[in-house]
């Protein structure tokens, strides 16, 4: 979505795009409360999209808050596109209503008392009315056309005189979009857009956004608690745990290197921390140091990881050539779309992708108790 | 189901009531007797007047009694101020209700408090305390007089300032209270789409508490319409400028007590009519 050669680097001062260090403190709510605080630096140029994940009260939505003005910041500075919009030291804040700004809420916020189309046409006559230079005889009629336009792109023509309690989920959400994009923003911000939906739904909508958001050429920051969204919708990822940045990169890059153990649970990968010599890796298990083979070399602290699915799983000690063989218990299936993700508890603990044909197959139940074989070709080390 | 091999006529006349009685006997005995009496004698006590009214009505002499000049002109002046200080009500309440709904200043409870003071103060005190700030010689009348030559004290205005003081804290309250239900995440929903506070209010917050507003307009037009003691104390009782039904059906009863009666059923009447109508518009909307 961005090219590399024509954006600016996000390093770069004038850059545009937005460049925010957000800082909300929010005093404890009783005496033995601990207080919140959120202290995340955001990047992204124009064009990209940047998914924020992180686990419920992480700070995510308090970020996006910030970021729209709803809630003032403590300290830092948020520039977008090179005009700053708000900045507690130099006492500097644009108000909500003069940010360039579009946000798809959560629960999508449609106004109930206004059909599909004048819920899109909002942002367009606000922002085409007295006070904003534009001309306010006829701003209603251009709005409403150029809000019947949008309704159009996301599918919804149909609906234009729909009230919004009469549309489906997807339907509300798209129209949400339509509002929050119609006014042009130079920062789209999404809040959970996908949570209220049923699952098949999810799938559509998310194939929808992903093709709207290609097309949207400023930024957009996307929340989620749900790793497919982020992998699936944004260029980049920010994961957010207790207010802070815990890893910020490519998902890719963030799959294939988790930093987390709840970054490497929401990818899907096994992640341990331990000490290398060469190919074998000490790992601190609970019941003890677990030795690990690996593919890759490496020295001193390094992650060790391995996708569920490279697991294979037996009744009987099985004669394999995998280098890495546990002793587990079952202590937990769940079905994931045609995989069972296994929990197995023994030495290290372990998630495993089987097929339902598999688990039939070996006939398991939640206390079967399993051999686990990962081979090192299979694992990657790398430095923590 | 049972009912089936019944009578045919005995399913139509009795069967619900059979089936029923078992079942009201039980939920019956199980209510205290300590709890049904007196509610029994409180709906007694507030429906027989009404039956009374209708009982003792003077329905042959009734035409007459509407064809005297003093009816209509007095019901025609009780709408119309009614509806006035609903009006003012409304303008001056609906942003008060805004202010202490949606924001934080020192002394808001205060201010609550103090709204809310012309709805436990019997209305003849607030008559009084009217006639001495309005008076000819009030602290605000005497400016007005000699600014504008604008008296209000015995004049029809006057009804519309002593209505207006006894319903607006009925409005106020109802409208603070739809306010504080209402979602105030739609007002920073229009706010990212470049909505003032104001056009946010007008455009956002104020269709959604319509309902709300409708409650409390009713409930305020009709304290208006009930109005008596702070009217006759600061506004008097002329016919015709001063002269609200309330008022002629209390003069009506010192020498015509069935005059008085007619009059208080045309009040009755109008009054439920109105609620009846604006009711059935109301619960068709959104809630």
């Amino acid at each position: 979505m961005t090219d590399p050669d024509v954006a600016p680097t996000a390093a770069d001062a004038d850059a545009d795009g937005l460049d925010a260090h957000l800082v909300v403190a929010r005093p404890p709510r009783d005496a033995a409360g601990a207080g919140f605080r959120l202290d995340v630096t955001l990047r992204a140029r124009p064009g990209e999209v940047l998914a924020l994940l992180g686990p419920n009260g992480a700070g995510k939505t308090t970020a996006l808050r910030a970021l729209a003005g709803l809630t003032p910041l403590d300290a830092g500075r948020l520039t977008l596109d090179g005009r700053t919009l708000e900045e507690p030291a130099a006492r500097l804040r644009v108000p909500t209503e003069e940010r360039p700004v579009g946000v798809v809420f959560q629960d999508y916020l449609l106004f109930p008392h206004l059909s599909a189309l004048d819920n899109v046409a909002f942002g367009l006559r606000t922002r085409s009315g007295p006070g904003h230079g534009g001309p306010w005889r006829g701003a209603k009629t251009a709005a409403r056309a150029e809000a019947a336009a949008w309704l159009e792109r996301v599918g919804l023509a149909e609906h234009a005189a729909a009230r919004p309690r009469s549309l489906s989920g997807g339907q509300a959400q798209r129209v949400a979009l339509a509002r929050a994009l119609a006014p042009r923003p130079r920062l789209l911000l999404l809040d959970e857009p996908m949570a209220a939906l049923d699952a098949r739904t999810r799938l559509d909508v998310r194939t929808q956004l992903r093709r709207h958001l290609a097309e949207f050429d400023a930024v957009a920051v996307l929340v989620t608690h749900d790793p497919l969204d982020a992998m699936v919708l944004a260029d980049r990822i920010t994961v957010i745990e207790d207010g802070a940045v815990v890893q910020d990169g490519a998902p890719a890059e963030i799959a294939r290197h988790p930093r987390s153990d709840y970054i490497a649970r929401l990818v899907g990968l096994n992640l341990f921390r331990g000490t290398a010599d060469g190919h074998e890796v000490r790992v601190e298990a609970a019941s003890g140091p677990v030795a690990v083979t690996t593919a890759d070399s490496a020295d001193g602290a390094v992650f060790v990881a391995f996708p569920p699915s490279a697991v294979t799983v037996h009744r009987t000690r099985p004669d394999t050539s995998a280098r890495n063989l546990w002793r587990t218990v079952v202590a937990g299936m769940e079905l994931h779309g045609d995989q069972v993700r296994l929990d197995l508890v023994g030495e290290l603990r372990i998630t495993a992708d089987l097929t339902q044909g598999a688990v039939a197959e070996l006939g398991l139940a939640e206390g079967s108790e399993v051999w686990a074989a990962v081979k090192a070709t299979q694992t990657h080390a790398y430095q923590g | 189901m049972t009912g089936r091999h019944l009578p045919a006529d005995d399913v139509i006349s009795s069967a619900p009531t059979r089936r029923g009685r078992p079942w009201r006997r039980r939920r019956a005995g199980a209510v205290p007797v300590a709890l049904l009496l007196p509610a029994v004698v409180g709906l007694a006590f507030l429906v027989l007047p009404l039956v009374g009214l209708l009982v003792r009505a003077p329905w042959s002499g009734m035409g007459s009694v509407l064809g005297d000049g003093t009816v209509w002109p007095a019901l025609r002046l009780s709408l119309i101020t009614a509806t006035a200080a609903t009006a003012v009500s409304l303008l001056l309440g609906v942003p008060m209700a805004w202010l202490l709904a949606r924001t934080e200043f020192p002394g808001r409870s205060l201010l609550r408090t103090l709204v809310t003071v012309p709805l436990v103060m019997p209305p003849v005190v607030g008559g009084v305390a009217l006639l001495l700030v309005f008076g000819r010689n009030g602290l605000v009348g005497r400016w007005l007089d000699s600014a504008f030559g604008i008296t209000l004290p015995f004049t029809t205005a006057g009804v519309v300032v002593a209505e207006a003081f006894v319903a607006m804290p009925f409005l106020v309250l109802s409208v603070e209270g739809a306010l504080r239900g209402a979602d105030s995440r739609y007002e920073e929903a229009a706010a990212t789409l470049g909505a003032s506070r104001f056009t946010a209010f007008r455009r956002v917050t104020l269709p959604l508490v319509a309902p709300g507003i409708a409650a409390g307009s009713v409930l305020a037009w009709a304290r208006a319409l009930g109005e008596f003691g702070a009217t006759i104390t600061f506004a008097g009782n002329f016919p015709g400028t001063t002269q609200t039904m309330p008022l002629a059906v209390y003069l009506a009863l010192q020498d015509d007590p069935a005059t008085a009666i007619a009059l208080s059923l045309v009040l009755l009447v109008v009054s439920v009519l109105v609620l009846v109508g604006l009711r059935g518009r109301w619960t068709g909307g959104p809630a």
